[in-house]
């Protein structure tokens, strides 16, 4: 186990770099500490796999460093690193058990047959897949087979962190449900440094501590999953994080307060004199139809079963609503009321107040 | 254009895949087919298109029996989970060629692509080729294809299962719009509950080759006619346990007992399964007649909007989902509260009863 720093990383595919696009990743300073759950969140493209490639040693950074525990390890090819690695699809020997499987990273690194069968039949009783230690692998079901992957990824002990390339993406959703909360309970067990990569905002919140949101090529925000639901540092977090996300809204600003179509909106931050595109940034959890408020008009009402989700129409701008189920909604004359301690000021898309800094 | 198999049965190798169905799909609906991997969508979807021929059962198409018609006869188009198109073409001639094929005159074929390209937002890539393309724009070329000839039946087999969730979000949110003023059946194939829920329309729910139950989505959901319906239609996992009721008190064992209430009264005596949905089982005492239960934590998921309480009661794993933070440390006890006034009762056939 090992803590992972990534220093003044920057990374281009390019040989000679000129624009900020030709870069894959921008600027990187992160720490991520010994024993840790970490989330790598990010639509395609992001920079996230790329991240994880350098981190793994699959590739070289062309600036900056990778240390373990304080030790530079840039130039360090993967298999000295001693790094795990679990991929999107399940790699399994079909031909062999999965006791067999469990036991490849085991028996290809000299460990001896006694501890092999020790540390296989630890993992396979945290898998749930004791009962089918003598099956073939080839025989088993997709969530099986990416058990199995899971398994081989956690079987080596002293690994230097164990990565996690969207582990869950070709499983179906209810085995998902258990396979997410089965990884989140192998962590708290076993307390390695985790990171795990995904665009599924579901899976990131929930299994980690700490995500860290990427958006081309640069780290918008780190934070817990309740600091990025309920403070988002960009409008880019705020918009990713929830579904459907955060409304953000044109807003002007008259002697530091925000205002949206002449009225005055309360915000929980302020802003003293706006340089650049000022919006107001609200999750649809945190508004409410009233009596009073900003005149909008209701253009479609979707089940979602748990709640309703209303999208309005307010001058143009597309505002949603995460109603309660049997909450009314007004066929006419809708008004919308904002939660003050949850509407904020964002100029050039970043949070007011809080600059640029991560 | 309307659609009905009537008794289809498709085996292969003497293996059955698709157990009798019987299905009307109204003109201008948008049906979802609900199930798992396996659960038989994609058997259903190859016949519906006639790319397969049933064992047995007759399809109609609008009136008409076209049972063992060739899928090139028939107005079909259909998407795939994973997006295909012509690597060599540009967008414009990927979405061009159902209309080149079907003889279109040049300037009309400009329109429509045009009109298509618009609508998907991909309008700035017409002279790209597919692989310059991101995952998401690959598909809605794919979309566009497909929908930019008035065709009858329209089948989409998990299209946006290879996308960002965030994408998928954009184009769940597209789609109903796309068809709104086609008479054509649209039939949409997911593993997700969700996804079915938020598309709206009609839902088939499928299991093991089987249609368990279809109707409007919103109903089903609310309504499940049996326990393998509710299984399907339910994301978390729905909860159940095998409850007694005697006299007025229905009892799960002997501390986990309540007094039956509502159209709970009606149920006669006699043992049931209750499933009860795990956002009406919560950390939080939301209602004074909720039902106590006390259970040990198996994980607690936390996404900052809401928490997922994995939890061990009365011998079966169960799902609590509440808004709002609740931490639980693995293995702690954990006292939740069941609304059993929002459960299912299912007699020994699975049936719902109430």
């Amino acid at each position: 186990m090992a803590k992972i720093t990534l220093s003044n990383l920057r990374h281009s595919y390019m040989p000679d770099p000129k624009n900020p696009e030709d870069w894959a990743l921008k600027q990187l300073d992160v720490d991520w500490e010994d024993g840790g759950a970490y989330a790598l969140l990010g639509p395609s493209g992001c920079g996230k796999t790329t991240l994880l490639n350098i981190i793994s040693g699959l590739l070289t950074p062309s600036h900056g460093k990778v240390l373990f525990d304080g030790k530079d390890v840039t130039a360090l090819p993967p298999d000295q690193r001693h790094i795990a690695q679990v991929f999107q699809f399940p790699v399994v020997y079909d031909t062999m058990t999965v006791y067999d499987n469990l036991a490849f990273p085991l028996r290809n690194r000299g460990v001896n047959e006694r501890e092999v069968d020790i540390r296989v039949r630890e993992i396979a009783e945290m898998t749930d897949l004791t009962p089918m230690l003598q099956n073939r692998a080839s025989g088993l079901t997709a969530d099986g087979k990416q058990k199995i992957s899971l398994g081989r990824g956690l079987v080596r002990e002293n690994v230097n962190a164990i990565l996690f390339d969207e582990p869950l993406t070709v499983i179906d959703p209810h085995l998902k449900f258990l396979l997410r909360a089965k990884l989140k309970e192998l962590h708290q067990r076993i307390n390695n440094t985790m990171i795990y990569v995904t665009h599924d905002q579901t899976e990131a919140l929930t299994f980690a501590d700490q995500v860290v949101v990427m958006n081309m090529g640069e780290v918008v925000q780190i934070g817990t999953p309740i600091e990025l639901f309920e403070k988002p540092k960009h409008t880019f977090v705020g918009h990713f994080i929830g579904s459907p996300g955060m409304n953000v809204i044109p807003c002007e600003i008259e002697n530091g307060v925000a205002m949206i179509g002449g009225r005055k909106i309360k915000t929980a931050n302020k802003v003293d004199k706006p340089k650049g595109k000022t919006e107001i940034g609200i999750r649809p959890e945190f508004i409410n139809f009233a009596a009073k408020g900003i005149a909008t008009k209701v253009v479609k009402v979707t089940d979602a079963g748990r709640f309703d989700i209303v999208q309005t129409n307010c001058e143009g701008q597309r505002v949603n609503l995460i109603l309660a189920k049997g909450a009314g909604i007004p066929s006419e004359n809708a008004k919308l009321a904002f939660d003050p301690a949850n509407t904020r000021i964002y100029v050039d898309g970043w949070l007011s107040g809080e600059g640029q800094q991560i | 254009m309307s659609l009905e198999l009537k008794q289809i049965v498709k085996a292969v190798d003497g293996e059955t895949h698709i157990y009798p169905v019987d299905l009307v799909l109204e003109p201008g609906s948008f049906n979802n087919l609900l199930g798992t991997t396996l659960a038989g969508k994609t058997s259903l979807m190859q016949l519906m298109a006639g790319l397969e021929v049933p064992t047995s059962g007759e399809i109609w198409f609008n009136g008409k029996n076209v049972t063992g018609v060739a899928v090139q006869k028939r107005n079909v188009s259909m998407v795939y989970q994973q997006f295909i198109n012509y690597p060599m073409m540009s967008v414009y001639e990927n979405i061009a060629s159902p209309l080149r094929v079907a003889r279109y005159p040049e300037a009309e074929i400009k329109k429509r692509v045009g009109d298509m390209a618009e609508v998907l937002r991909i309008s700035e890539m017409l002279d790209r080729r597919p692989n310059e393309l991101s995952g998401g724009q690959q598909q809605r070329t794919a979309m566009a294809r497909a929908l930019v000839k008035e065709s009858d039946l329209i089948l989409l087999d998990e299209p946006l299962a290879n996308l960002d969730f965030k994408l998928r979000e954009e184009l769940r949110d597209e789609l109903p719009r796309l068809f709104a003023k086609r008479d054509c059946v649209v039939v949409y194939a997911t593993t997700e509950p969700t996804e079915a829920l938020l598309l709206g329309g009609y839902t088939a729910a499928m299991s093991e080759g089987k249609i368990v139950q279809f109707g409007a989505t919103g109903k089903i959901y609310r309504r499940p006619n049996s326990l393998q319906s509710a299984k399907v239609f339910s994301e978390p996992p729905i909860n159940t346990a095998m409850v007694k009721k005697i006299g007025p008190q229905i009892a799960i064992n002997k501390n986990v007992q309540w007094k039956a209430r509502g159209k709970a009264k009606k149920l006669a005596d006699g043992d049931y399964m209750m499933a009860i949905r795990p956002h009406h089982v919560t950390p939080e005492r939301l209602d004074d007649k909720a039902v106590e239960i006390e259970g040990i934590v198996e994980v607690a998921e936390l996404s900052g909007s809401e928490s997922i309480i994995h939890f061990d009661a009365f011998g079966q794993k169960w799902v609590s989902q509440s808004h709002g933070v609740h931490p639980f440390s693995n293995g702690a006890t954990a006292h939740l509260f069941a609304d059993v006034s929002e459960a299912f009762y299912f007699d020994a056939n699975n049936q719902l009863v109430i």
